[in-house]
Parts: C-alpha cells; structure tokens; sequence
C-alpha cells in the first residue's frame, strides 16, 4: 500500500487537469463531482497508508519514482519519503482539503460553469502542489511542491481578476513569497555544495555526524538562517507578512485552505523535518522563536482593530504560526505540529463559518454592520463558538492542549517568552470573542434587505461546518500533556522517529501553574471581551493608539516608503535608460550605415573621369608604399641617385 | 648629357598627359593626351638603350637595341589603339551630337 503513496498526488493533479482542461465543457455538477472526488479519493489512501504507517514496528519508506536530476555527483531522484510526519500532513491536508472543496462547490455556486471549473482547476493543483511538499524526500521536491503552492495561492487569490485590488493583492503575495524562496534556493546551494545531496537521510547524517560532514557550526546557522527566511515568507512572518491580510480578496474557502489549514504550514513542516539542522545551530533556534513571539504579539495587537471579519481571522492566522514557530524555536518540534494540526481544524472551520457569515449577510464583511446572527444562523453559530473557544486555549477543546505544550516548552527556555506567550493569548482570546459578539451577539446592525435575506446556509456549507467542530472539538486529546496524564501524548509518540522527543516538561506542580495561568487568562479575556462587545459593539473609527492598530502599524506604508518607492524610481530610470541610451546605440549605428552609404553611393557618378582619376590616385599610392616600404631588397630612395651615370654621345 | 634630363623631361611628358586625361573635356583631347603619356615612355625607353648601348655591346656585338625594338611595338600599339578610339566617338558624336565626356554618364544608370 505504502508503494501507491505516488497515487496520492497524481489523483488531484489529475483532477487539476480534467476541471483545467475540459472547463467549458463540464457542468458545475460534474466539476465539483472531479474536483471532490479526487481529493476524497486521496483521503482515503491517506488513511489506508496511516493505518500502515501506525504499526509499531513501521520504518520510514522512500518510494523512488524516476531520476530527476543526474549531473556529475548530484543525484536528485523524484521519490516520494512516507514517515509519521509525512503521513500526519498527508491526513490534514487531504481531509481538511476535502471538506473545503465540499463546501466551495456550494459557496461558489453563483460562479459561470467555466470559472467554476477554473476554479476547482487552481485548487486541485494546489492540493498536488502541497502534497508534493510534504511528501518529497528531498529539498528539491520540496521546493517543487513550495513554489507551487506560491503560485496557486496567487491565481486563487487573484481569482475574480477583473478587479484591479484583488490583482495587487495576490501579486504581493507572489512576490514575497518569492523572497523568501531566494533565501530557501541559496540554502539548497549551500547543502549541495558542502554536503554534495539535498536527500534528507543524506544531509542530516551528515551533519548530524562527527565533524557535521565537514560543515561548521556557522556554516549549518547559515543553512538554517536561509531556510528560515524561506519560511518567513511562506508562513507569513515578520518581516515578509504583510501579504497574507491582502490575501483575504480571495474566496473565502481559499482563504480557509491556502492561508489557514495548509500552504502557511509549509514552513512549519519544513523546519519540522530540518529539526537535526536547526538542534545543532542554538543562534538560529533563538531568531525562530524570537521573531515568531514577535509575529504573534504584533498580529493579534492589529487583530484587536479590525472590523473586517476575514481581516481579523488573517492576523489571527498570522499570530497562531508564531505560536508555531515559537514552538520550534524552543525544540518542541512535536508541539508545533500538533498546534498545526490543531490549528487547521479551528481556523478552517472559524474561516469556513465566516464564508456562511458572508454568504447569509449577501457578501457583507464589515462586522459593524452584523450582530444579533445568532437566532438566524444556529448551525454557523454554534460551530463558529467552538471554534473560538478552541483557539482562544479553553480546555478541553483541542486549542488548549497545544497551545499549553508549546508555552511550557517555551517556559523551560525562558519565562519571558512564557509572559509574552500568555498576554499574546490573552489577545488572542480577547479579539476572537470581540468578533464572535459583534457578529452572533446584540442586535442587529445591517440594512433591512440584508435582513431578509439572512438565512441558514445549506447542507454542502454547514456539514464540512460541524465535522470540522468536532475535530476541533476532540482533536486536542492526542496530545495529552504528561502532567494531566502520563504517557498519553499519543501524538508526540507517534512522531517521535521523526522529530526528536518533546522536550520534557517542568514537572508536575509548575506545570499546573503554567496551565491554570493560560487557562485563567484565556477565560477573562473571553468573557471580557463577550460582555463588552455585546453591549457596546465598536461601530466608529478607532482613535489614538487604537487607529495605529487599525492601521496595522503602518507596516505597509512604512515597507512602501522604503522598498516599494525605490525601485519603482529605478525601474523608471531604467526604463528611460533602455529606452534612451541602450536603444539610441542601436538605432544610431543603424542610422550611421544609411548615412554612410548614401555618401558612398555619390561616388556612382557615371562620370568615366572620375573613375579614371580614381585609379590614378590608386596606382600612385601603390607606388608610393612600394617606394618605403618595398616587398623586396633595398630601399628605393637609393636608386635614382645611383644613375648617375652619363650618356655617350 | 646627363641621363637626369632625360628622365625628368619623360616625367613631365607623362605627367601633363595625366593630367589631360584627368581634367579635359573633348574626347579627341582625352586621346591626344594618352598618346602623349606613350610616347613619354617611348623617349625614356630608347635613352636608357643609347646610354647602356656601348656597355652591353662590349659583351654581346649587335646587342643593346632591345628598348629600341619595343618602342616600335608600343607605336603600333597606339596606332591600333587610336583607330579604334576614334571610330568610337564617331559613333559616340553620331547618337549624342557631341563628344562631351561628361554629357555621356550613362554607366550610372
């Protein structure tokens, strides 16, 4: 079974190229029929493999397909490595992923049946790309399945093309992805070049050996520093972050996919798999966890401020992946899998909830302009609360438990990455009740059409709903923290082959500490932020320090100012210089010929006694260099003067 | 006399032919002029025979008028050349009514 691993991602490039193809010709029916089903299909093998992949006795398996590269000594094959990490992504990604494309076949349905197609076209290829990520045994496969995803997340985010906005929007996340790729490409370069392969097994044996293959410390903290910056990019990051609350001009379902559940964890799984580099080079694991704390203290401080709802979900997706990298950057590579995990039940279905939200209030996204859903949309009401119960840490919901394995990881570090971590959460629980009461709760805020038209979504939209709240629900009890009870972290186990034991906890009393801090703080801001929202809903434009949050800082401004302005005024001068000096070259020389040549042609008189003197003047020239310069023996000045001699008479 | 004269005295011949050639309109001008520049040659020919003739005549009797002997052949060279030269402009003056050198630049075309 393992050996079909290659059917997993064939089955939706499959589907990528039946929807691509045959768009003007299939219905919307059979479309999401193609579209669904091969993702549904591949789920399924997902699970088969896991069930294989579980037994306790598994070794990880590399599926080689064909030679991808051969050139010299670099040996680069396609092959596919199944390990516990693999196949734990490979079950998100294809479940989740299922579940959203069942509801986009009916959040879409107002699309025409070939954008329709186009659509579910762009996403099959980007659950191909993202599965070739995961999957690949080597960085280059990896690579390959990164830049896709890079490019789908620009096609869907710039789906309804027509608008201008939505353009700018996906462009921007194309183009800093792709700065962040440079940083990853480098790091390739770097690992081809000290340790001749971009296999896994081959580059962390060797660094993992004695003498680190003969790499240096600060050679492997420059490899991870590079790779880091990759992931940066991707997973949204300070600095490269500003792309991803752009990105919400995308459907919301792609929203829920791309920039929630999956593409954003790619550099989670990335560093994840790297764990042997990043255990070996401490600097670079500080710079993780630093800038991901940061990330998630800045983002849910602008989250606080939005009143679009995607927005405020976006920044929160921005803050959880540095709770993520957080967890990296203090070892416990176990724990920000298991938030990724976590995470993609939650924030998917928060997304998901949110498009049932928008699609009731008839495209309506300003939470000003809601409130007061609760009675009209129970199925999406209920599913969004525990949604955000589950994000904001509330035990028993599955954000609890990994949100808390990554605090106390980082608690072991250093208290202050704990504090921050806490208020972070605090936020966090903060703005998520802000929207679930400015949406849900109080009265209702939005125009009388609007009203009439609210209405529970259908089936297609709410069963992915409450499957997703059930995971979200349960999902949290395979990561069982030692302190509640011993031995039951079945997920940290399970990935244990792959990613290093979990760092060990502080032991039983602090550890309850820890956890009734996360969880106190958790529940006051949840209540707080319920209480106040429900009754005094912030309808005006924030003031003070509340607009430089509304105003994300003025990130985006500042990175225009200082990047943006610049090269566009090199490109301009550039362009002038192209334009100008580089095409005036060239158009002079070919202006030159004309003028020489009609110069030339004034020698064509057809007068005979121009010719005539032309060839005098030629043969006197020879005569001369044949004078100085003679081809054979003595120079002539000497010969007249040498007939000196007299005639007889 | 010093063979210098001679020599200076062909040169100039031959040069104002040259020069005739170069900057005369008349076509029978043109040919005067071309028989001028032979002829030149032909005068320096048979001085550097008189001035070698005792010389080679010391070694070989009846030896030195070499030069002498082609003048004669560079005469009847003229001779047929101007013959036909002339039936040319005859033809030339019987089309265009003039034997202008610059009316006739009908090799531009």
């Amino acid at each position: 079974m393992v050996n079909l691993v290659w059917l997993i991602p064939v089955l939706p490039l499959a589907g990528f190229l039946l929807t691509g193809l045959f768009r003007n010709y299939l219905s919307k029916g059979l479309t999401g029929v193609i579209g669904c089903g091969t993702v549904l299909a591949a789920f399924v093998l997902s699970v088969l493999i896991f069930g294989e992949v579980r037994q306790p006795d598994f070794m990880p398996v590399i599926v080689n397909l064909f030679d991808f590269i051969s050139v010299g000594t670099l040996h680069i094959a396609f092959s596919f490595q199944v390990d516990q990490l693999s196949v734990l992504f490979l079950l998100i990604i294809t479940g989740v992923g299922f579940l959203i494309h069942l509801y986009s076949t009916s959040y879409m349905h107002e699309e025409a049946a070939p954008h329709f197609a186009r659509y579910f076209s762009y996403l099959n290829l980007f659950v191909f790309s993202m599965l070739l990520l995961v999957l690949g045994s080597n960085f280059v496969i990896l690579f390959i399945g990164w830049e896709g995803v890079g490019l789908c997340s620009y096609l869907l985010i710039g789906y309804w093309f027509k608008n201008m906005d939505y353009d700018a929007a996906a462009i921007k996340a194309f183009v800093m992805n792709r700065i962040g790729d440079l940083g990853f490409l480098i790091a390739i370069f770097m690992m081809i070049s000290k340790f001749g392969s971009v296999d896994f097994e081959t580059v962390f044996g060797a660094a993992a050996g004695g003498a680190h293959g003969g790499a240096s410390v600060g050679y492997l903290t420059a490899i991870t520093m590079l790779l880091f910056v990759g992931a940066t990019g991707k997973s949204a990051q300070i600095p490269l972050y500003t792309w991803l609350p752009d990105a919400m001009a995308g459907p919301t379902p792609v929203s829920a996919l791309i920039h929630a559940a999956t593409m954003v964890t790619a550099g989670i799984y990335m560093i994840a798999r790297s764990h042997v580099l990043y255990d070996l080079t401490p600097v670079t694991q500080h710079v993780v966890a630093v800038i991901g704390l940061a990330t998630a203290l800045l983002a849910a401080s602008i989250a606080l401020k939005q009143n679009d709802i995607k927005k405020v979900l976006a920044y929160s997706t921005v803050s959880q992946l540095g709770y993520m990298f957080l967890g990296l950057g203090v070892g416990a590579y176990a724990g920000a899998v298991f938030h990724v995990m976590t995470h993609a039940f939650f924030k998917a279905l928060l997304f998901l909830g949110a498009g049932s939200v928008i699609h009731a209030m008839g495209g309506e996204q300003d939470m000003r302009k809601m409130g007061g859903l609760a009675a009209r949309l129970p199925v999406t009401r209920w599913t969004m609360w525990v949604g955000c119960v589950a994000i904001a840490g509330i035990p028993p919901f599955s954000g609890f438990f990994s949100k808390d394995e990554i605090l106390s990881a980082a608690y072991a570090v250093s208290p202050v990455y704990y504090v921050v971590g806490v208020f972070t959460a605090l936020l966090t629980a903060f703005y998520m009740f802000r929207l679930y009461a400015e949406t849900f709760m109080g009265g209702f805020r939005g125009t009388h059409e609007q009203e009439h038209h609210l209405h529970e979504s259908p089936a297609a939209m709410t069963a992915p709903l409450i499957i997703l709240a059930l995971l979200a629900i349960v999902g949290g009890f395979v990561g069982i923290p030692d302190a509640i009870k011993p031995d039951a972290h079945l997920l940290g186990k399970f990935l244990e082959p792959v990613v290093g034991a979990s760092p060990k906890g502080e032991g039983g009393g602090i550890e309850w500490v820890l956890m009734g801090v996360s969880v106190a703080v958790a529940l006051i801001g949840a209540f707080w932020a319920a209480a106040r929202f429900s009754r005094r809903p912030e309808l005006g434009e924030a003031t003070g320090f509340g607009k430089v949050l509304a105003n994300k800082w003025y990130v985006d401004e500042f990175y225009n100012a200082v990047i943006v302005r610049p090269l566009d005024l090199l490109a301009q001068f550039l362009v002038f210089f192209d334009k100008n000096i580089v095409d005036g070259i060239v158009n002079g020389v070919g202006s030159l010929v004309r003028y020489g040549s009609r110069q030339l042609r004034l020698l064509q008189s057809g007068q005979v006694g121009g010719y005539v003197l032309l060839m005098v003047l030629g043969i006197l020239v020879l005569f001369l260099v044949e004078l100085f310069h003679p081809g054979g023996t003595s120079s002539a000045p000497a010969i007249v003067p040498s007939l000196g001699g007299k005639l007889p008479h | 006399m010093p063979i210098n004269y001679y020599i200076f005295l062909s040169v100039a011949l031959f040069c104002i032919g040259v020069a005739g050639v170069l900057t005369r309109r008349n076509a029978i001008i043109i040919f005067m002029c071309i028989e001028l520049m032979l002829n030149s040659v032909n005068l320096l020919l048979v001085a550097f025979s008189k001035m070698h003739w005792h010389a080679m005549a010391a070694t070989n009797p009846g030896a030195g008028a070499n030069a002498q002997l082609f003048v004669f052949f560079i005469m009847i060279v003229a001779a047929a050349e101007v013959s036909v030269g002339l039936a040319i402009i005859v033809m030339m003056y019987r089309n265009t009514h003039s034997i202008d050198v610059n009316f006739l630049n009908r090799l531009k075309h």
